[in-house]
């Protein structure tokens, strides 16, 4: 399958992924199929739904999701909950600090998802775009132009990867983990098997609950990546017959100082 | 202008004419878009006009995104992702903006190349090609400054590395590097002022611009023979050349077009592929990222930069000589600059009488090498400072030095150039005037 858009024609820039792929002891990132890879992917409704259910469930638990205003759940080409499944789902689920009442109130759709320094997690709304998951090879860019740059595969090969090793340094409980960088994280298997129980039934062990949560985070870090993708469409068509135009035009202005170089009459 | 004899422009109404006696605007631009133009140009003459549209593009995103940017510490890394999220079409915008610096870049670099190649830099052309080495440094300023506006983690730590480079300067770095950032440190003044020069320097390139465009329009193109045109009057001008309009702007736009299809294709589907996973992060002075890597197009001057360390014996007779005040630091900045600056000085370093590296037989396998080394930098730039990427880039970089320092005035005196054509109207000729089959003339196009 087409994981990214293979370019043949390169400018060059195949060079240009700059140190992404300098990482020094990088972990193992599985390829896994998102349904939003390549030109045409589109992100699965259904998918960010249980995504946003297994956030919620585990995940909001520790991380923020500062960037993202739980409106945007509302996009029709994204997670697409009904306006009020928003309203209940902030209302039930998150509180904020409102400077007005100067009290804590429920949240209302205009808000964000609430930040969550807690335990010192970081923050996911771009997670998915700030990690590389394909690197090299020699920092060539390759790997990232075939199959993109990797992030959500990153998010999921994270979640799957944990070996059950621990190990205590300075105090601090360490999991060995095949896709972190260095081999040990310090945040606990958050996922298992049949961790969250989907409200749509679909299959609920460790490899799905780690693809979808992580294709959600896909969503909060890029909205707009169908309407870009589209954007994109529509300008390379409209570019390209632009191109077969200005080609034959040019074509017919030069063609008489082409014809008068053989020694013909211009017209 | 001066130079190739050619129609200009008259003006024919009364209200033209009142206008002409005033302010001869239209016969300025009118001699612009017709100037007269080698007819014989080949395909890596189409970067000028793909420049101007980057210039544009740069400029006209730029003014909107500022519209909705806050050069805030506590608020710019928000204010951009209110731009991706809330901002009608913000997210086009600001993709556009970003691999727009890329294209630009890419363009420029290709233009350069094409200068080195054909000798567009010799006389008469010297202060076309000096102009265009400051508009060359004040992208880079203005893209530098542009990269740290997200204020994600990339951003502050490259500017954090970059403006540390004045630092090393000898007795005066210091004071020099707190006054550039406003502070002891990248901070909110820093991004304050790199946003307000971010939207400044850009205009200076405008006006940069058109003095680059007046100055090779005072002298005529180069062309791939480096062969003048023949200018002792209009009419055998004319054989030579062919009026800007409509030739080579019909031809300089399908080139465009071309490259915006596939510059298109990255913004709409790998927007981020440029970019650094890193700057997804906000800036966090407390957190340095494991390997600080600056934007492709600064790669290969940055492996320069990183290629002189103190084990290197020119830097040590450097250190020794000045009693210690050239330190592997500063040797690295003066590096740096210094591949620019011999890049510049190309007009005076050049002692081949011959123009178009087409017609120097030694010449093109030097320079084709220098191209080889152009991106053997950009790779290694972007490794981590180990083996064996440290001898390559400290190769890679003497490389460069060699090239313009001693083979350009070495080859001048040691080489035996080729033939050129005597005009430019012989080359076109020799192109496209192959004998034709007798169909060709019985059926004209028309």
């Amino acid at each position: 399958m087409i994981k990214n858009l293979t370019l043949s024609a390169g400018l060059g820039l195949a060079l240009g992924t700059g140190g992404a792929m300098a990482a020094g002891s990088v972990g193992h990132t599985e390829d896994f199929a998102f349904s939003f890879e390549g030109p045409f992917g589109k992100y699965d409704q259904m998918q960010l739904q249980r995504g946003l259910q297994v956030y919620t469930e585990v995940c909001s638990a520790c991380h923020g999701l500062k960037f993202v205003p739980l409106r945007s759940l509302a996009d029709t080409d994204g997670v697409g909950l009904p306006e009020d499944q928003v309203r209940a789902y902030a209302e039930q689920n998150f509180e904020v600090f409102d400077a007005e009442l100067d009290d804590f109130r429920p949240a209302v759709p205009t808000d964000h998802f609430p930040a969550n320094t807690s335990v010192g997690a970081p923050d996911l709304s771009m997670m998915a775009k700030a990690r590389a998951g394909f690197h090299g090879p020699y920092g060539l860019g390759i790997n990232q132009f075939v199959n993109g740059i990797g992030g959500p595969e990153y998010i999921a090969s994270l979640l799957t990867g944990y070996t059950g090793e621990e190990k205590e340094e300075a105090g601090v409980t360490l999991y060995e983990n095949k896709a972190f960088p260095g081999g040990w994280i310090g945040m606990a298997p958050p996922l298992g098997d049949e961790y969250v129980e989907y409200q749509d039934g679909h299959e609920n062990d460790l490899h799905h609950l780690s693809q979808d949560v992580a294709a959600f985070l896909m969503w909060t870090a890029e909205p707009k990546m169908m309407a870009r993708k589209q954007t994109g469409f529509t300008a390379v068509t409209i570019l390209l017959l632009l191109t077969v135009l200005l080609y034959l035009t040019n074509k017919r202005i030069w063609a008489p100082v082409k014809r008068s170089a053989k020694g013909y009459p211009a017209e | 202008m001066a130079g190739i004899p050619h129609d200009h422009y008259e003006p024919k109404t009364s209200g033209e004419k009142w206008l002409h006696s005033r302010l001869p605007i239209a016969g300025v631009l009118y001699d612009t878009i017709m100037i007269p133009t080698p007819k014989n140009l080949n395909w890596m003459w189409i970067w000028g006009i793909v420049l101007t549209f980057c210039l544009a593009l740069q400029i006209i995103t730029g003014i909107v995104l500022a519209m909705h940017y806050t050069p805030h510490v506590d608020q710019a890394f928000a204010s951009v992702e209110h731009i991706m999220r809330n901002v009608n079409g913000g997210y086009m915008l600001r993709y556009l903006h970003a691999n727009g610096a890329s294209l630009f870049f890419v363009a420029v670099y290709l233009h350069i190349f094409r200068g080195l190649y054909y000798g567009s830099y010799k006389a008469p052309r010297e202060v076309t090609w000096i102009i265009g080495m400051l508009i060359y440094l004040a992208m880079m300023a203005t893209a530098f400054m542009g990269y740290v506006l997200p204020w994600g983690q990339m951003s502050f730590w490259g500017a954090t590395v970059i403006t540390g480079l004045f630092g090393a300067i000898p007795f005066v770095g210091e004071p020099i590097q707190t006054w550039l950032l406003g502070g002891p440190a990248v901070d909110n003044a820093t991004l304050n002022r790199f946003f307000s020069l971010h939207y400044l320097v850009p205009f200076i390139i405008v006006g940069l611009v058109v003095v680059h465009i007046w100055a090779f329009h005072t002298t005529g193109n180069n062309n791939p023979t480096g062969v003048e045109v023949r200018r002792t009057s209009k009419a055998e001008a004319e054989k030579d050349t062919l009026p800007f309009w409509p030739y080579f702007v019909i031809k300089d736009l399908f080139a465009l077009a071309l490259i915006l299809t596939v510059f298109f294709v990255i913004v709409g589907f790998m927007p981020n592929y440029l970019g650094h996973p890193d700057n997804y992060i906000e800036a966090n002075p407390l957190a340095t990222p494991a390997h600080i890597v600056p934007e492709w197009y600064f790669l290969p001057f940055y492996a320069i930069l990183r290629a002189f360390t103190a084990d290197v014996w020119v830097v040590q007779i450097a250190s020794f000589v000045t009693g210690g005040i050239v330190d592997a630091k500063f040797f690295g900045v003066l590096a740096m600059f210094g591949a620019i600056a011999v890049m510049a000085l190309a007009p005076w370093l050049d002692t081949s009488s011959v123009r178009s590296g087409r017609y120097r037989p030694m010449f093109k396998w030097w320079f084709a090498l220098l191209f080889v080394d152009f991106f053997v930098l950009m790779w290694v730039g972007a490794m981590p400072a180990e083996e064996p990427y440290a001898t390559i880039s400290l190769i890679a970089s003497a490389y460069w030095f060699a090239y313009f320092l001693v083979i350009l005035p070495l080859l001048g005196v040691i080489e035996k150039p080729t033939d050129a054509p005597d005009t430019i109207e012989d080359d076109f000729k020799a192109h496209y005037g192959k004998p034709a089959d007798g169909s060709a003339a019985a059926t004209p196009a028309e």
